[in-house]
């Protein structure tokens, strides 16, 4: 034999019977305390993304102070106990370029493409978590994982194309069962005996991927990239049972939650709303520390949120654009109710991750979190003065606990941080006004 | 013109024409009436490649091993394109989530299928030794369920693999059922059942253009019309080449009209149209709507797509006359909105001759859905009909709105005509909400659940309005001028060829559309003839040639960072 592969070997293994076989490492190798790698390299960063709509209230939110002890107006008051933890990103500017600004789209899709949409079915390139999950995410046993607080299958901030969404988990019961049913592999079982039936299935599977090989011959261009996408989803399947087919290391922050037997009611209520959110984070933070993914996306609504206040008619979109500007207060109290519940959220999720300890820090250490909104101020569909955030020390690459004005530069140049902070080389990121080569230093370790 | 010959030129007869140009008997009269045939000459599109859809897999597996199975299963929507999520699903692509999401199902079915309780009836054998292999039964049982749902034979190499799957399956495992149902679950998720894909062929009775093969002829009808994969009939009829003569044809779409599945068929495609997806995340506030539940939801979406197959399907009644009709069916949960007394189940109920309900835009479904969730919405209403009943296009709102007198906080009004007045006073706004507004104040007796109400705030309602020019002062009037506009008709047309297609034609291909648009008219706005026609046409099954990619196939292997270690397996 040539060559050792995977599946070469896989293919020779029969029937649980004892044998002792050479296959490439999995990455999920974790030392016996779940520090480092087994062979004494760092723990892994992982990328996270989060996503509220309708922006802000500039006058209660933006801080007066930058830097470091950076003071928290009314709007992000809730924000003190995971301030530290995070950056906060004001002024920074999406160009809309020579198309119209799609109210409540341009936005957001600049921000995670780095590219202007033609229009409001338009997604110009792959989101960021995409090109990130493919540097990063191709050993775990999910190459990302998508959550939304909605209940609705349509909330979603990720993007392979243009028509091929990441549809976001939207049942914590569904996505619980995803995670963490009979098909984890958890890492601190006492004990492990390979599946044959997992054995048999991949064999299956491999079945398979030679019969589409046959299909991809037959169809256009166009329609053979759809296949080629659906191959490396069936690769990915094929990694996924590799990995329940070798025992796992011990991860020491790894715990499977317990099961969740019914999901909330459905309902865009801002209870509901925050209620499905902390359990989809719970979810994904457990997810996260258990390595069964290194790239997550959670959507708190969509860019024009309906989330509803109790008793009051209008949901948050409708609110932003039709409820008077309180001249005393300087702006819409109902709109800046929606906010505060979403800034409530953003909290628990970057809290979340902080609670689970990792090494010698938490799982929060070796995170890099993004959160974007689709405008700066909602009710004139802003495309300036729009607010970022980051979260997690990224391995120590980041900074945390920092206000930065970005001086109205482009938006994009949080993605690049990113990207680069990610592994990914790239002289630059985005397009036309929005194309960037310049990191926010202010926040690099 | 002789009488004969313009009873056989009636878009009625045309296919009797098409039937009798096919027979053997050829006469100067059938010629010419035949190359008289009105349906213009089609430049097509390329062979489709699409994806299954949630129900049309769950149809499917319905199909081939009945209704015993649990089959909660959901699989991400397509995205909307050209009013329909039917025509994403030729573009979607499939992540590795959603493939994921297909191999779940597909390992759910497979296990039900061979289990305790189904394998005695759903397989057509059982195992000399269940603890080992069965070439022959394995054999018996896939190439029994393989042509059903991958819509063709399955060829002997592809049986090959699949037995032999089942067998090395079963050896490994030692349970014949377990290796079955492993070789089932890969058939399940490969991409013959996922990806409902179209072969076209050289078309000798039009040399120089193409077709579709005949399997593809087969499941292109099938998906049209059962929202389903072809029966054993129809791939019998595909097998023997008959589907693609036109006697045969003609009696093989006779067959799946006449079929209780063209009800499966009916509601997929309605439920699209009127995009009843937005019932899925559908919720009003408790608060101003306590009495709107799940149930309600669910409740709602049914009832409209019961009246829709009662009226179009069952009964065979004019289109447009759904916009009028006061003829439904309630359930408990719906009564009490409709402020009627219940009865056990559902039951058909007529609204009488004065009530404002009339008709479809009057079901709690559209009231309920193109509404905020704890008010009424004359916008949201307005540019739904345009959109899904017109299939008309809305622009966008501009991002520099004026809201300045809508945000006035001294300003009180009492009903959404005057809120949305204001629309209309500021020139930025106007342009579109001129086309919106009128039509959806007109149901502003409704709110946001879909309830009566006379008045809002202690006002009168006011429900005048017009449509396209067309003035009328109530809801019964709004209906009336809708079931008249010859728009109505015309976009389901439009959205019926496009479904069955898998897209709207190309616009070069607009004359297939008038010719389409004449023909339901003629026929009286019947659907059943609708669909008909359409599956008759030589557009439904003429295709471009498509050039072969020349893409190198992937590799064999994933590259992957490789570093030997030593697994003890146990």
């Amino acid at each position: 034999m040539s060559k050792l592969t995977r599946r070469r070997v896989l293919r020779g293994m029969v029937g649980g019977v004892a044998v002792t076989v050479g296959l490439p490492i999995l990455d999920s190798f974790l030392n016996n305390n779940g520090t480092a790698w087994a062979d004494g390299t760092a723990m892994p960063v992982r990328f996270g993304t989060w996503g509220w709509g309708l922006g802000m209230n500039k006058g209660i939110f933006v801080p007066a102070k930058l830097g470091a002890g950076y003071d928290l107006p009314e709007e992000i008051a809730m924000l003190a106990p995971v301030k530290d933890h995070m950056n906060l990103i004001t002024n920074t500017q999406a160009f809309r370029d020579n198309y119209q600004n799609l109210c409540h789209y341009t936005g957001w899709v600049i921000s995670r493409t780095g590219s202007a949409p033609k229009d409001n079915k338009d997604i110009p390139n792959e989101t960021i978590d995409v090109t990130i999950a493919n540097q990063i995410g191709r050993s775990t046993r999910f190459k990302s994982l998508t959550a939304t607080a909605t209940g609705d299958v349509r909330s979603t901030f990720s993007y392979d194309n243009v028509n091929t969404p990441n549809p976001p988990e939207w049942s914590p019961m569904q996505f619980y069962t995803r995670l963490f049913g009979p098909e984890f592999p958890d890492p601190n079982a006492p004990t492990f005996t390979p599946d044959p039936h997992v054995i048999a299935r991949r064999s299956v599977l491999t079945g398979v991927m030679d019969q589409t090989k046959g299909l991809m011959k037959q169809v256009s261009a166009t329609d053979r990239a759809r296949l080629d996408q659906y191959f490396t989803g069936l690769r990915h399947l094929e990694l996924q049972f590799d990995q329940r087919l070798e025992k796992p290391k011990p991860i020491a922050s790894c715990h499977r939650p317990p099961a969740i037997e019914k999901d909330p009611a459905m309902g865009l209520d801002a209870e509901s709303v925050a209620l499905r959110h902390r359990m989809m984070t719970d979810l994904l933070v457990m997810a996260v520390a258990c390595d069964q993914t290194r790239v997550f996306n959670m959507a708190y609504s969509n860019a024009s949120a309906s989330t509803i206040k109790p008793g009051f008619e209008k949901p948050h979109h409708t609110d932003t654009h039709e409820e008077p500007v309180d001249q005393k207060l300087g702006y819409q109290p109902n709109a800046s109710w929606f906010t505060r519940r979403a800034m409530e959220s953003w909290g628990y999720f970057v809290e979340a991750f902080t609670k689970v300890k990792e090494g010698d820090g938490t799982l929060l250490d070796n995170v890099m979190i993004i959160g974007t909104t689709d405008h700066g101020y909602a009710r004139v569909h802003s495309l300036d003065g729009m607010p970022q955030f980051t979260a997690g020390k990224a391995g120590g690459k980041l900074k945390t606990g920092l206000h930065v004005d970005a001086n109205n530069t482009p938006g994009t140049r949080l993605g690049y941080t990113a990207l680069r902070i990610m592994g990914v080389d790239t002289p630059s990121w985005g397009v036309n006004s929005n194309n960037t080569s310049k990191e926010l230093t202010e926040i690099l370790a | 013109m002789s009488s004969i010959f313009k009873s056989l030129v009636t878009a009625r007869g045309r296919r009797h024409i098409r039937a009798f140009c096919g027979a053997v008997l050829v006469t100067t009269l059938a010629l010419t009436a035949c190359s008289k045939s009105d349906e213009p000459a089609v430049k097509g599109a390329p062979p489709r490649l699409r994806l299954i859809t949630s129900q049309q897999y769950i149809n499917t597996l319905v199909h081939v091993f009945g209704s015993s199975l649990d089959l909660d299963m959901k699989f991400p929507p397509m995205r909307r394109t050209d009013g329909l999520l039917e025509n994403g699903a030729t573009v979607a692509g499939v992540t590795a989530t959603q493939l994921e999401q297909f191999q779940r199902a597909a390992a759910s079915v497979a296990n039900q299928v061979v289990n305790e309780s189904h394998r005695n009836y759903l397989l057509p054998c059982k195992p000399k030794d269940e603890k080992a292999a069965d070439e022959a039964c394995a054999t018996q049982f896939l190439t029994k369920v393989g042509p059903l749902l991958m819509r063709r034979p399955i060829t002997p190499a592809e049986t090959k693999l699949y037995v032999s799957q089942a067998g090395e399956a079963a050896g490994k495992v030692n349970d014949f059922y377990a290796g079955l149902g492993m070789a089932l679950e890969g058939m399940l998720i490969s991409p013959d059942v996922l990806f409902i894909a179209e072969k076209g062929e050289p078309d000798p009775e039009h040399p120089g253009k193409y077709r579709l093969d005949k399997y593809s002829l087969a499941q292109r009808l099938s998906f049209f019309l059962w929202n389903s994969g072809p029966d054993a009939e129809v791939l019998k009829a595909a097998e023997s080449g008959d589907i693609q003569t036109p006697k045969g044809r003609e009696k093989v779409v006779a067959m799946m009209i006449a079929s209780p599945r063209l009800e499966d068929g009916m509601r997929a495609f309605f439920d699209d149209m009127f995009a009843f997806d937005d019932f899925d995340s559908l919720s009003k506030d408790p608060t101003v709507y306590p009495f709107f539940t799940g149930v309600t939801v669910t409740d709602a979406r049914e009832q409209t797509l019961r009246t829709v197959i009662d009226q179009l399907i069952v009964k065979k009644k004019d289109y447009r006359d759904l916009y009028t009709t006061r003829e439904t069916f309630l359930s408990p949960a719906l009564a009490a909105l409709y402020n009627l007394p219940s009865s056990p189940g559902w039951q058909p109920y007529e609204f009488p001759a004065d009530s404002p309900r009339q008709g479809m835009l009057t079901q709690i479904s559209f009231l309920a859905v193109h509404a905020h969730p704890g008010r009424s919405s004359p916008t949201r209403r307005g540019k739904a009909l345009r959109e899904l009943l017109l299939c008309q296009n809305v622009p966008n709102p501009p991002p520099n709105v004026d809201f300045s007198a809508l945000e006035n906080p001294d300003a009180h009004y009492k009903t959404q005509r005057e809120r949305v007045g204001v629309h209309l006073k500021n020139a930025t706004c106007a342009g579109c909400h001129k086309i919106m507004d009128p039509m959806g104040l007109a149901l502003e007796n409704f709110d946001g659940a879909g309830r009566f109400r006379a008045t809002e705030n202690g006002a009168t309602i006011d429900t005048s309005g017009n449509l396209d020019g067309k003035q009328f002062a109530n809801v019964q009037g709004l209906a009336q001028v809708l079931h008249d506009s010859p728009t109505l008709p015309s976009c389901l047309v439009s959205r019926l060829y496009s479904y069955g297609a898998g897209g709207v034609p190309p616009p070069v291909d607009r004359p297939l559309l008038t010719y389409l648009n004449k023909s339901f008219s003629a026929e009286g706005y019947r659907i059943p003839d609708l669909l008909q026609t359409i599956a008759l046409s030589n557009a439904f099954s003429q295709v471009t040639r498509v050039q072969p990619n020349t893409e190198p196939l992937p590799e064999d292997e994933a590259p992957k960072k490789s570093q030997q270690v030593t697994l003890n397996q146990p």
